[in-house]
């Protein structure tokens, strides 16, 4: 009995210790790099004060009921009473909870409205677009506004909000910098949007949790935030220095591969938007063999940018001019 | 026959070409031994074909504890492979099926079979009935599910296994990203399993609705049994949807449709709602008849009747409505706009009201009550303090905004072992230290018991506690490795350290079982724990009809109350009347081995040949259907034999052995 006592208390004492540190260790949830993230952890902050309190109570209650009410050699003859219950406590540890969760609601709903929008203070500066596209195991970044892509890591400028539009080449991804907010899903033939701010300049660690295959593990990219001026010289350098990408390069990427950084100086946007419902397909299942097992059966998907006999964009031996011309998504497109 | 025996067999590594060794190996000495001290006779007439509920459920506790093995072995393979940063253990794709199994195999082929298998054995005797309402389904229940599993387990030696997480996500789990036959064993193993469990839901609301004895109102059932009842209504709410997301799936994977595929117009989010329809219900399918246990297990050690029955019964009502209601909770971060998120948010936490009462309950049973701290008790006092936990921050994960930063990561991983593990898993041990004298006429042993339980405790403990301050430094889920500069290093050690004592501790719970049936006392009398409902007013092992004659209740707490008012009389000879029990029968046994086979040919995509085994279904009804067997009668003398025998020494038995 004595052991396990000392074993709840020791368990409540770490875990009081334990979140309580968390408040000043360096976890990345609890050091918040811009508006989006601190508003969470206010709420984090909130219900976990909440929460420790009703745990304590808990606790407590549970230690000294154990104890008290313990068999001992001393009272091997008392009966217990009969005792159906009492309305009133009952009551009492209805209101209570619901109490609790009446508190924790109200943030809650706001906060998730809150983060829904363009932060509080940044409702004036516009918006920078980057449409996100994932695929396996890349994250592909394009700026239709500059015209330029990245792969596996995103500049932006510190202090503005950043309208990530996500989508994804192929299966479901979730985006997530915890440095400045929370995560999104990217998925095939939809859109869904992500507001961040960075407050200034650094290096934040992005990346994907939610599974999708062997190459999962190392499907990570930097969030490099810096100041307008080394932005907009970026953007320059990159215009002037980065080279072209080619559609069959862009096929050739979506295959299952991990790669390292890339630039360039113009845009897939200008060949297909996969947000789009009726955008041509880009699945290689043959390039997916886990290396050993018995193969199923592989099925024809008429709508793949492989099956030669559709419109032109799909075919790997046109080159890009004419695919550019013959877009109705290219150029400058910036999702819907 | 074109088969290309290297693709048959999952080859090329030796961690899996040893384990098919020593499964074949265990294959053969198993049927030599079975021949050698010639039990098949036996086995088939008392295991194989039984129709007896009690030796039902004690099938599905064996298969339950088997499969909690193999299961556990995933984990710590796992827990090998993330210790250090950037190990070689496992590779990315070995890691993700072992991750895969883990998952199916703890849910559905542990904490379901687990449960169930308790469910077989007490309710029936609980409400004082000879046995559930449709016997022979009952063993089909059991013989699908046995089969389901064992096609499940088949998948990492022979074909691959499935490799896309336990909730299985489309696209990913499609043809289009995962094209060899692994995810179809999940779709056919669990659409087996679920048939089966499907039935067993049916067969207990039928049973706990018209099987009850005599004055027994709903409202004076024992919490175990109160809860397998709800269970059983979630089941057959929800295992339905379970059954045609995976048809859908079998579509898609088998014959090329487009249900949850990125091309042809399919919707992979259509996959992630219908799972979760079906797999949040699933969590309170295996939560609350724990609940239940603990309540009948707490009521009893704390010697008092258990607080505020009423509300009790409310709360679980209130839970199983509310669980149909949550499942978007499961994906705040798919880009549901803010009123959505905001609803389920809501309901979700709405769940931690009748939970509270739950809790507050409990707590208020032991007050002024006398705890004896057996090793039954302790699990059920350890649950407390450690689904607190599994608790609150699953209310910090309720919230959508701050899901944003949970969501997919180790936190969520930590919160949910912090639910399952003492909110099922806890209850099970409790259950069957509590149990086990009336299965078998023994108990387990206590000192074991207790290393059994500190072990388990402290090592759940120190593997799952670090998972949460790992989730919110950014460590994310089903990740098989991770670089050194994350920092994730020691935590993560220290979880693998916690699991090998977790291990120990399962290690020891089989020692026990084995010290126990060698070496534990058979003189333990029908009510060694001095409890208070109808099963402990029948013989340990219970007799084959359960009841000589069937009980009458007037109360609550029915057993108790007729210790207390010497209501127990010696039965006497003109009482006894000839009890009609239900006949054995190869039939479902037979289907469990029909459904297997036709699986696995339809697991390799061979449809016609899945097609012909699957006639054997049909041949198998149609025997069904003429089956004339009436069942048999126990005759009286054999009745007043075997009351005589355990009767002996008064109605006080052995007193309690635990001190």
């Amino acid at each position: 009995m004595k052991k396990s006592k000392l074993f709840l208390v020791s368990l409540t004492s770490i875990i009081t210790v334990l979140l309580l540190s968390g408040c000043e260790n360096n976890m990345v949830v609890f050091n918040p790099e811009g508006p989006i993230a601190r508003q969470i952890l206010e709420l984090i902050n909130f219900s976990i004060a909440l929460l420790l309190l009703v745990t304590v109570v808990v606790f407590g209650l549970f230690a000294f009921i154990v104890w008290k009410y313990r068999e001992r050699k001393d009272n091997l003859d008392y009966e217990p009473p009969e005792e159906h219950g009492s309305t009133a406590l009952e009551i009492i540890w209805t209101v209570i909870p619901i109490l609790i969760i009446v508190a924790l609601t109200i943030p809650t709903v706001k906060t998730i409205y809150a983060i829904d929008e363009i932060p509080k203070g940044y409702e004036d500066k516009k918006p920078l677009v980057i449409n996100v596209t994932s695929a396996d195991w890349k994250w592909i970044f394009s700026y239709p506004e500059q015209g330029i892509e990245t792969v596996n890591y995103v500049n932006i400028p510190e202090d503005r909000p950043i309208d990530f539009k996500l989508t994804s080449a192929g299966t479901m991804q979730s985006f997530w910098v915890p440095a400045l907010g929370g995560q999104k899903y990217s998925m095939a033939h939809a859109e869904t949007q992500l507001y961040l701010v960075a407050d200034n300049p650094g290096s934040f660690v992005g990346r994907n949790t939610n599974f999708n295959g062997q190459g999962y593990a190392g499907m990570e990219f930097e969030v490099l935030s810096q100041t307008q001026e080394d932005f907009d010289q970026w953007i320059k350098d990159v215009k002037e220095t980065a080279p072209k990408m080619t559609l069959e390069e862009y096929e050739k990427m979506l295959e299952p591969s991990h790669f390292g950084r890339k630039t360039f100086s113009n845009s897939h946007l200008e060949w297909v938007d996969h947000s789009d419902p009726h955008s041509k397909n880009y699945t290689n299942p043959e390039l997916y063999d886990r290396g050993h097992g018995w193969p199923g059966k592989i099925f024809e998907d008429k709508n793949n940018y492989k099956y030669k006999n559709t419109d032109s964009n799909n075919s790997e031996t046109m080159n890009q001019k004419d695919s550019e011309a013959e877009d109705p998504n290219g150029g400058g497109h910036s999702g819907h | 026959m074109g088969i290309k025996w290297d693709e048959f067999f999952v080859t090329g590594d030796p961690l899996i070409f040893a384990s098919q060794i020593g499964i074949a190996l265990s294959l053969v000495g198993a049927i030599a031994g079975i021949t050698y001290f010639k039990k098949w006779n036996y086995l088939w007439t008392e295991w194989l074909t039984t129709v007896d509920h009690k030796k039902i459920g004690i099938m599905y506790i064996l298969l339950g504890v088997v499969m909690f093995f193999r299961g556990g072995v995933d984990g710590l393979m796992m827990k090998s492979q993330t210790a250090v940063p950037e190990n070689e253990f496992l590779n990315a794709q070995h890691y993700n099926e072992v991750f895969t199994t883990h998952g199916v195999i703890m849910i559905l082929f542990v904490a379901m079979p687990l449960l169930i298998g308790l469910m077989n054995f007490a309710v029936p005797l609980q409400i004082g009935a000879r046995d559930v309402a449709f016997p022979q389904l009952n063993a089909l229940s059991f013989w699908l599910t046995a089969s389901a599993a064992a096609l499940f387990n088949l998948s990492f030696i022979i074909g691959g296994s499935p490799d896309a997480g336990w909730t299985s996500y489309f696209p990913l789990a499609g043809k289009e990203f995962s094209p060899g036959i692994g995810n179809n064993f999940y779709a056919v193993a669990l659409q087996i399993a679920g048939a089966g469990t499907l039935m067993t839901g049916i067969n207990f609301i039928v049973t706990v609705l018209k099987m009850r004895t005599k004055g027994m109102t709903l409202m004076k059932m024992p919490m175990f049994t109160w809860t397998s009842f709800i269970t059983s209504i979630i089941i057959v709410a929800s295992f339905p949807i379970f059954t045609v997301a995976l048809a859908l799936m079998t579509f898609d994977r088998t014959f090329g449709a487009h249900f949850f595929t990125i091309s042809g117009g399919g919707m992979d989010m259509l996959w992630a709602n219908l799972f979760w329809l079906w797999g949040h219900p699933e969590v309170y399918i295996v939560v609350l008849p724990a609940f239940g246990m603990l309540s009948d297990i707490i009521s009893t050690f704390a010697r008092k009747t258990l607080f505020g029955y009423k509300s009790m019964v409310v709360s679980i009502v209130l839970i199983s409505v509310l669980s149909m209601l949550v499942w978007v909770h499961h994906f705040f971060t798919m880009g549901n706009n803010a009123a959505v998120n905001s609803f389920f948010s809501i309901t979700t936490m709405a769940i931690a009201i009748p939970t509270g009462v739950k809790v507050f309950n409990w707590l208020f049973t032991m007050r002024k009550g006398r705890i004896k701290f057996t090793t039954s008790m302790l699990w059920a006092l350890a649950f407390v303090p450690n689904f607190v936990i599994g608790g609150v921050t699953g209310v910090m994960l309720a919230m959508a905004a701050a899901d944003y930063q949970y969501h997919n990561t180790l936190f969520l991983v930590a919160h949910f072992h912090y639910v399952l593990i003492p909110g099922v898993v806890f209850p099970i041990f409790a259950g069957l230290y509590y149990w086990w004298p009336k299965m078998f006429g023994y108990m387990l042993n206590e000192k074991i018991g207790k290393w059994h339980f500190w072990l388990f405790v402290i090592g759940f403990n120190v593997t799952f506690m670090p998972m949460f301050f790992l989730g919110l430094d950014g460590a994310v889920r089903r990740a098989y490795t991770y670089s050194a500069e994350t920092g994730f290093g020691p935590l993560m050690l220290l979880s693998a350290v916690g699991s090998i004592i977790l291990a120990a501790g399962f290690a020891a719970l089989v020692y026990n079982i084995y010290w126990s049936a060698r070496h534990a006392d058979r003189n333990i009398g029908n009510d060694p724990w001095d409890a208070r409902t109808l099963e402990w007013a029948t013989a340990s092992p219970v007799q084959q009809y359960n009841f000589a004659s069937l009980p009458e209740v007037t109360k609550l707490d029915a057993f108790w109350h007729m210790k207390k008012n010497n209501e127990l009389q010696p039965l006497s000879e003109d009482e006894v009347e000839e009890i009609h029990l239900p006949s054995n029968t190869w039939i479902p046994i037979y289907m469990g081995a029909v459904f297997g086979i036709s699986g696995f040919l339809l697991v390799f995509e061979w449809t016609i040949a899945a097609g012909i085994a699957a006639l054997g279904i049909f041949v198998g009804l149609a025997f069904r259907s003429f089956d004339y067997d009436e069942g048999f009668h126990v005759h009286k003398d054999e009745i007043s034999e075997t009351e005589r025998k355990w009767r002996k020494g008064g109605n006080k038995g052995v007193k309690n052995h635990v001190s």
